[in-house]
């Protein structure tokens, strides 16, 4: 395990380099001349020159890129040009709203989707079934910038249930969560569904029947459980897309994470605090993606044993 | 079934997107502002939008920008890709490793967020849009058909024809990449949906087709002022872009069963 470990951490180093090279490249694709674009047209030569100091791209380009790789490695990742205040410090204080959707739009995609997988499973084949994979693609198909704004025009225009945007109480949280947490939803119920399927189909859930255990708990506390592995797996995996979702979610309920201030930023073309959101998001992807190799590897012995 | 309501869906929507402009009798960009955000009525089907356009004429021409997206993407993501995984999965060595890691860096990246930075930085236009979208999209391929060029490079009629002194480029195409093929078409329609969807993403972020080209994320995003006034400029274009995501994604899934030769061994019950 250690040396399995060991290696997936080794193999992590040149993609969280190539990362941080490619979100260093991006200043560098500003068509033209970046601290002008930031600046605007109207901007005096004098203040130009003296942004550019200070964002140090009057200096080599090797240097620069050694100094912004130094700095994301201590957690330096510049001043926001429009509040002065450290990049880190911005997303620091927006993380716990982005943590909180994320995680609330994780619970509401759990409960919908295991239930509706376990249902769909057992009844494979049938109508039920056929309901259940075809509603799990309708939610893949809704995108979060248009459910969002369908809920709100029902839950928070028509029945006045919960705030339109905002942050502070649980009713603001609702209708963000259902909004990130649906396509979630989807794909994890048909995960649930197929790997569920599979379990079903082992000699071992055909020797529980056939001990004359009743079928619920054939499903839950034999199969279900061994269908475990790669649900976790997909849900890791998908934090990706929460991520990313949540940057929209966020700019649709106005909500105040670490999405919204990437989408305001890219408005202010504060290409510091662009390019620390950009950093910081997929620094969190790579990590809970080797998180969950680990996970993966520590509940399913074979892949380290392959592996090794 | 899904197979044909996906292709059903699909082959509607283009019809319309190509026929629906000329069609329709209104100038998707022709404003009538006493008329601004009234509903649907009054030979306006889907209603006026903000500026009193036609929002049935929009999301006409919204669709033709989602198809060329769609398209245009998918097109050279799965040619790219293809190429790049190919050579991947055939040469191996130092070759596989430079494209390998590159793959990696950019899967490092989730969903949409690379598109979102490089167009942030770019600038928003379609063709930076474009542009983006392939850059995130080529990836997914490359992966996919180098692992299928790994496991075919070792079957026996490939073998055989490297045995026979076959040039490099003809064992790797005529031999190797077409047992990619099907895998690559089911990746593909899914893709268009990916392709449809993260346009309308960045539109409706302001970060992709500009005003007053009609995209539906540019409508999804002027809608958003008028949640309580005027819900048709959220609901119709909206609707129309899942319906198109929803074929894609029943054309694409049909298609994986249709091409699963585990399905195909099957025996029939």
């Amino acid at each position: 395990m250690l040396r399995f470990l060991a290696r997936r951490l080794l193999l992590a180093i040149p993609v969280l380099l190539g990362v941080a090279t490619l979100v260093f490249a991006l200043l560098h694709l500003v068509p033209g001349d970046p601290v002008q674009a930031m600046l605007g047209d109207a901007a005096s030569p004098q203040s130009v020159a003296e942004l550019r100091g200070r964002l140090g791209l009057d200096r080599p380009l090797h240097l620069q890129y050694a100094a912004f790789v130094a700095g994301a490695a201590h957690g330096d990742l510049g001043v926001s040009l429009r509040t002065n205040e450290r990049v880190t410090a911005a997303i620091a204080a927006r993380l716990p709203a982005t943590v909180e959707l994320a995680l609330a739009a994780i619970l509401v995609a759990l409960v919908i989707a295991i239930p509706a997988g376990v249902v769909a499973a057992v009844n494979a084949g049938t109508g039920v079934d056929h309901a259940a994979t075809t509603l799990a693609l309708v939610g893949l198909s809704m995108p979060n910038f248009w459910l969002g704004p369908l809920l709100a025009i029902v839950f928070s225009v028509g029945l006045g249930w919960f705030p339109v945007s905002g942050r502070g109480t649980l009713a603001h949280l609702v209708l963000p969560a259902i909004t990130l947490g649906a396509p979630l939803a989807a794909v994890l119920a048909r995960m649930t569904r197929a790997s569920l399927i599979d379990e079903l189909r082992e000699l071992y859930v055909t020797a529980a029947r056939a001990r004359g255990l009743p079928a619920a708990r054939v499903v839950m506390k034999h199969a279900f459980r061994n269908s475990l592995i790669p649900i976790v797996t997909v849900l890791g995996l998908q934090v990706g897309g929460v991520l990313t979702g949540a940057v929209i979610t966020e700019t649709i309920f106005a909500w105040p994470g670490v999405g919204r201030l990437l989408i305001q930023s890219i408005g202010f073309r504060d290409y510091p605090v662009v390019q620390g959101c950009v950093l910081f998001i997929a620094m969190t992807y790579v990590t809970v993606n080797l998180l969950t190799d680990m996970t993966y590897a520590y509940l399913d012995p074979r892949i380290r044993v392959g592996d090794d | 079934m899904r197979l044909k309501i996906g292709a059903g869906i699909v082959l509607v929507a283009a019809l319309a997107a190509i026929v629906g402009p000329v069609v329709t009798p209104f100038d998707p960009a022709a404003q009538d502002l006493p008329l601004r955000l009234a509903g649907p009525g009054g030979g306006h089907l889907f209603g006026l939008d903000e500026l009193g356009r036609d929002v049935l004429a929009r999301v006409l021409a919204g669709a033709r920008i989602s198809f060329l997206v769609g398209v245009t993407v998918v097109a050279v993501s799965a040619a790219v890709g293809t190429l790049m995984g190919a050579m991947a999965g055939y040469f191996g060595g130092l070759i596989d490793d430079l494209i390998s890691r590159i793959i990696d860096t950019l899967m490092a990246f989730p969903g949409l967020l690379l598109a979102i930075a490089l167009v942030a930085v770019m600038g928003p236009s379609l063709a930076n849009v474009l542009f983006a979208l392939t850059i995130i999209g080529w990836v997914g391929y490359a992966r996919l058909v180098r692992g299928q060029v790994l496991r075919a490079r070792e079957l026996d009629y490939v073998q055989a024809a490297r045995a026979l002194g076959a040039a490099t480029p003809r064992v790797l195409f005529r031999h190797v990449a077409p047992a990619a093929i099907p895998a690559v078409v089911v990746q593909a329609t899914l893709g268009m949906a990916g392709a449809v969807i993260g346009e309308a993403a960045l539109s409706f972020l302001g970060l992709g087709v500009q005003p007053p080209t009609p995209s539906w994320g540019t409508m999804l995003s002027g809608g958003r002022a008028h949640l309580l006034d005027a819900p048709h400029l959220t609901l119709f274009p909206g609707i129309a872009m899942a319906m198109l995501v929803l074929g894609f994604n029943f054309l694409g899934d049909g298609l994986r069963d249709l091409l699963d030769p585990k399905k195909q061994l099957r025996p029939a019950s």
